[in-house]
């Protein structure tokens, strides 16, 4: 396959950026799309040009380090998979894809594609955590608990914190995001003791990074790698009342 | 030097009890005069991190990552193991301990692996207080599965995210203690060197991947937990930028490097399927329970396997292996997969993968019991692949997955160098030869959350520390040798990419330094990386500066430390002439090609000295000790 790669140069953090075109030649469907980047990369520097800077390290769609926008789409085409895990097979011989970095004021851009998401981490650092020390705790079956709400707790504990959902979002809010981490300690024992205060202040956090509000489009639900459903967003909001009063 | 274990006094059993009873106190108010520095935030170092913020010392903790979120820890799949016995099937502490130093060929210390087993317990109990969601029944209570090399199921899991759960959970309590300024957090930022004043570990010098600035950073000690060092063969499962600088530049500063060559290659990944590919994709060993494992009897067979009928196959472990069939330990599915390919009977393009088929469990239970039970991993393996394994079978390979040895550590995780001590896969641990499934997620919280913690104390309450900060002359001299290096690497302006080396790097590592070792290619690995190294010091290509964001940098430097590091692992594993574990030397193997442990010759841990840059190492010796678990030969017939 033959394809040319469109993609956002920007060298630091504060220079302008722009769209640079490279074609791509001998590319295998087999090949996934970091796969071709390297190929590509490798082509720029023996030119003695800047390869494309990305983030990524696992390669398996559960770091959550990777995250670009391809043609338009926070992690490309297909549903359900990061960057990462897209292989040259979903694209056409021919076609051009246009990569970019995730767009958002709370991610600034370090270089080419590479973001800065350490907002998410001060978002987390404001409630993201049960208090217990190490050590001096129950045994683990103590406390019985529903297997219903472990699998729900489960489904939002799986957010890969990619950001996907503030990139997609023409808000930038990142309310999937925290409404993931909210619900998965509201609905096990362990969260209850902390429950109002962690929902405020990670709340409060939010808007102090500049994330936007919710207005309910759902883009973050169809492009999140992890399907993660925006009834986090409306527990979010609930759990939000209810420590207001 | 000779090597002092340190293993305390007392039955096996009462160890731990004593030694925590026996080592000086920090008390707490003089705990906030002591500044520790970890590096790695992964399942070890997070934990480590957060709990010594908790009883607190000050803590500085660095990452290469963006974030203690992410590490190479968040993709283990399958589970960790605990001897909790919630099952009721038998399972206790000492099974455990047993399992371990079995599983290990008997290669590990006994007294570390009871220790392990004996805290076990309370990293679920602490997991769980933390949110982490495992699997349960639907009586509430907690979940386990079984895995290989035990007959208990004593396996704790989150779906196939297991380890990215207890990830998650360590960087709740981290996040926490970075709220309360007890932890301060240096991301993007890659440790190079280690500092030492008075002989002691005092600090570290830093490159900021952002900007690239060389900074130096002091504390009363250093704490390294810096994961594995698989990528040394290119491809593997490890995540793309894990490496061993961290403990490597610690090896050259005095610590010694113990069983180097102790490698697991993972009998279960997709196989290779072009020679641009980056890495390679672990399919749990949980398939092994339900997958039958086959391959042509005819070489070079390349019909459809639909059209192989069942007397044309060869399902070649239920062969050899009556009673444990397809569910053998690791590092025997590995090598015998690699024999059929090496005689022939490897399918695929590249006839360089044996068949995993369902086809049988299908028919027994349904599509639906199998999609239930292994849907996501079917999911990603046609993802990656294109083919789908409910209607052919799955092509699997080994790959490089998980390294036993790493840095010398005595009983309180301390290497050969005071102050300096190293937690989780960084260290050449607890697993022996061979680490059985689901016990590197218990070993690097064990040493996180439940050692170090109370071993760190011992050490700082002895005292003699000078009073120092960074701008001591010999951090101003680290500092000037790490710039000089890169200036060095930066401008050699030659025609070959990073990855172009690593990968004959890679190369050279999996042909004579792999599955299968023999006298010979090793003699021959030993020839072939100094050259490699030399030609990456004179021909290399790096684009882009020195004082940016510069991925293609970090990678050199890394592999400038992979260079040096696979001479080391080659010539180790020409040292130990005997096969054990994951270490097969084609030399010493039974008549029916089962390895041969030598445990008059090789029943110690091999300890190297680094001696500068063109002098050979030296070999130390720490002799094994087996009060409890009688040494008999592994038999899964
Ligand atoms: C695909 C896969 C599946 C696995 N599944 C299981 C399983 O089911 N059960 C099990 O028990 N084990 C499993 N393992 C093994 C297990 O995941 C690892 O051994 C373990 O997580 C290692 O943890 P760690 O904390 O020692 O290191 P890592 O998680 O590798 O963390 C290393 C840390 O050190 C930092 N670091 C490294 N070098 C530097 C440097 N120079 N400067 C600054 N920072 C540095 C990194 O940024 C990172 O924070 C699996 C491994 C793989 C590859
Ligand atoms: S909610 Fe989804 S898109 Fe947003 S950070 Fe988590 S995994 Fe990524
Ligand atoms: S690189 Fe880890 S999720 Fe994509």
């Amino acid at each position: 396959m033959k394809i040319t790669v469109q993609a956002w140069r920007q060298s630091s953090p504060t220079s302008a950026g722009e769209f640079v075109s490279y074609p791509v030649d001998n590319v295998s469907e087999d090949m996934s799309f970091f796969e071709m980047m390297d190929k590509l990369n490798n082509n720029l520097i023996r030119q003695g040009k800047d390869p494309i800077s990305f983030d990524h390290d696992c390669r398996e769609g559960i770091c959550g380090t990777c995250g670009i926008m391809i043609n338009g789409r926070a992690h490309g085409p297909l549903k359900g998979v990061t960057s990462c895990q897209l292989h040259m097979r979903s694209f056409k011989d021919g076609e051009t894809l246009v990569v970019e970095p995730w767009r958002a004021n709370s991610f600034p851009v370090i270089r080419d594609l590479v973001v800065d998401r350490s907002s998410f981490d001060r978002v987390m650092e404001s409630g993201g955590y049960v208090s217990v020390n190490t050590g001096g705790v129950p045994d683990a079956n103590a406390t019985p608990i529903l297997k219903n709400d472990v699998d729900l707790a489960f489904d939002a504990a799986a957010c890969i914190g990619c950001g996907a959902c503030v990139a997609t979002c023409k808000n930038s809010s990142a309310m999937l995001f925290v409404g993931a981490k909210v619900t998965q300690y509201a609905l096990l024992p362990q969260g209850q003791v902390e429950r109002k205060n962690r929902v405020s202040n990670m709340v409060a956090q939010m808007d102090i990074e500049g994330f936007g509000n919710c207005t309910n489009t759902s883009a973050c639900e169809v492009e999140c790698p992890k399907e993660i459903s925006v009834e986090n967003i409306a527990r979010l909001n609930r759990e939000f009342l209810k420590a207001s009063f | 030097m000779t090597l002092n274990s340190k293993i305390p006094e007392g039955s096996v059993s009462q160890k731990w009890t004593n030694h925590k009873f026996g080592i000086k106190l920090v008390n707490p108010a003089n705990k906030r005069k002591y500044d520790v520095i970890v590096v790695g935030t992964g399942l070890a170092g997070g934990a480590a991190a957060a709990t010594m913020a908790e009883l607190g010392y000050n803590v500085k903790a660095f990452s290469y990552h963006e974030s203690p979120r992410r590490a190479h820890s968040i993709a283990a799949q399958g589970g960790i193991n605990a001897a909790k016995n919630y099952p009721n099937d038998g399972d206790s502490i000492y099974r455990l301990f047993y399992d371990t130093v079995k599983g290990g060929d008997y290669r590990a210390r006994e007294s570390n692996v009871y220790r392990l087993a004996e805290v076990s317990n309370h990293i679920i109990d602490q997991c769980v207080a933390q949110g982490v969601p495992f699997a349960r029944e639907y009586g509430g209570l907690l979940d386990n599965r079984s895995f290989g090399g035990a007959q208990v199921s004593r396996t704790f899991y989150a779906r196939g995210q297991t380890g990215q759960q207890l990830l998650l959970g360590v960087y709740s309590s981290l996040v926490r203690q970075m709220n309360t300024g007890k932890v301060e957090f240096f991301p993007r930022h890659d440790m190079l060197d280690v500092v030492k004043v008075d002989g002691k570990a005092r600090g570290i010098i830093t490159r900021n991947l952002v900007t690239g600035e060389i900074t130096s950073h002091s504390a009363h000690a250093v704490i390294l937990a810096t994961g594995g060092y698989g990528n040394v063969f290119y491809l593997s499962t490890n995540a793309m930028a894990s490496n061993v600088t961290a403990s490597w530049r610690a090896h050259k500063q005095g610590a010694y490097f113990a069983n180097p060559c102790f490698t697991q290659i993972h009998p279960t990944c997709i196989p290779v399927s072009s020679d641009q590919q980056s890495k390679l994709t672990l399919m749990s060993e949980s398939l092994r329970n339900d997958g039958r494992v086959w391959v042509p009897k005819k070489q070079g067979d390349d019909r459809n396997p639909k059209d192989i009928s069942e007397d044309e196959r060869d399902y070649y472990l239920e062969r050899l292996y009556p009673s444990f069939g397809n569910l053998v330990p690791r590092d025997v599915a590995s090598r015998r997969a690699k024999e059929m390919c090496d005689k022939g009977h490897g399918v695929g393009p590249t006839k360089l993968a044996v068949y995993l088929d369902f086809e049988d469990v299908m028919q027994r239970n349904g599509k639906d019991w199998v999609s239930e039970k292994y849907g996501n991993l079917f999911d990603m393996y046609k993802q990656i692949t294109g083919e789908n394994p409910y209607e052919t079978p799955m092509k699997i390979y080994p790959a490089v997955h998980y390294t036993m040895g790493g840095l010398w550590v005595d009983y309180n995780l301390m290497s050969t160098v005071p102050g300096l001590h190293i937690l989780g896969e960084a260290n050449f641990s607890d697993h022996g030869a061979n680490r059985l499934g689901a016990s590197a997620l218990m070993q690097g919280l064990a040493d996180g959350y439940f050692i170090i913690p109370y071993t760190i104390g011992d050490y700082l309450a002895r005292g003699g520390l000078q009073d120092i900060n960074s701008s001591h002359e010999a951090f101003k001299t680290a500092e000037k040798n790490i710039q000089t290096n890169l200036e060095k690497m930066m401008a050699i302006k030659g025609t070959k990419t990073v990855d172009d080396i690593h990968k004959e790097l890679g190369k050279i590592m999996w042909e004579y330094v792999g599955m299968a070792r023999n006298k010979e290619g090793l003699n021959k690995a030993l020839d072939l990386i100094p050259q490699l190294r030399e030609e990456f010091w004179s021909n290399v290509s790096i684009p882009g500066g020195l004082n940016e964001f510069n991925p293609e940098l970090e990678k050199a430097s890394r592999l400038a430390d992979f260079l040096e590091l696979g001479e080391l692992m080659a010539r180790d594993a020409l040292n130990r002439e005997e096969s054990c574990g994951g270490h097969f030397r084609e030399e010493y193997q039974t008549s029916e090609n089962e390895a041969k442990r030598n445990d008059n010759d090789f029943a110690y841990v091999a300890a190297w000295e680094f001696k500068g840059a063109n002098n050979k190492p030296e070999l130390h010796k720490e002799d094994l000790i087996f009060d409890e678990v009688g040494l008999t030969t592994r038999s899964y017939k």
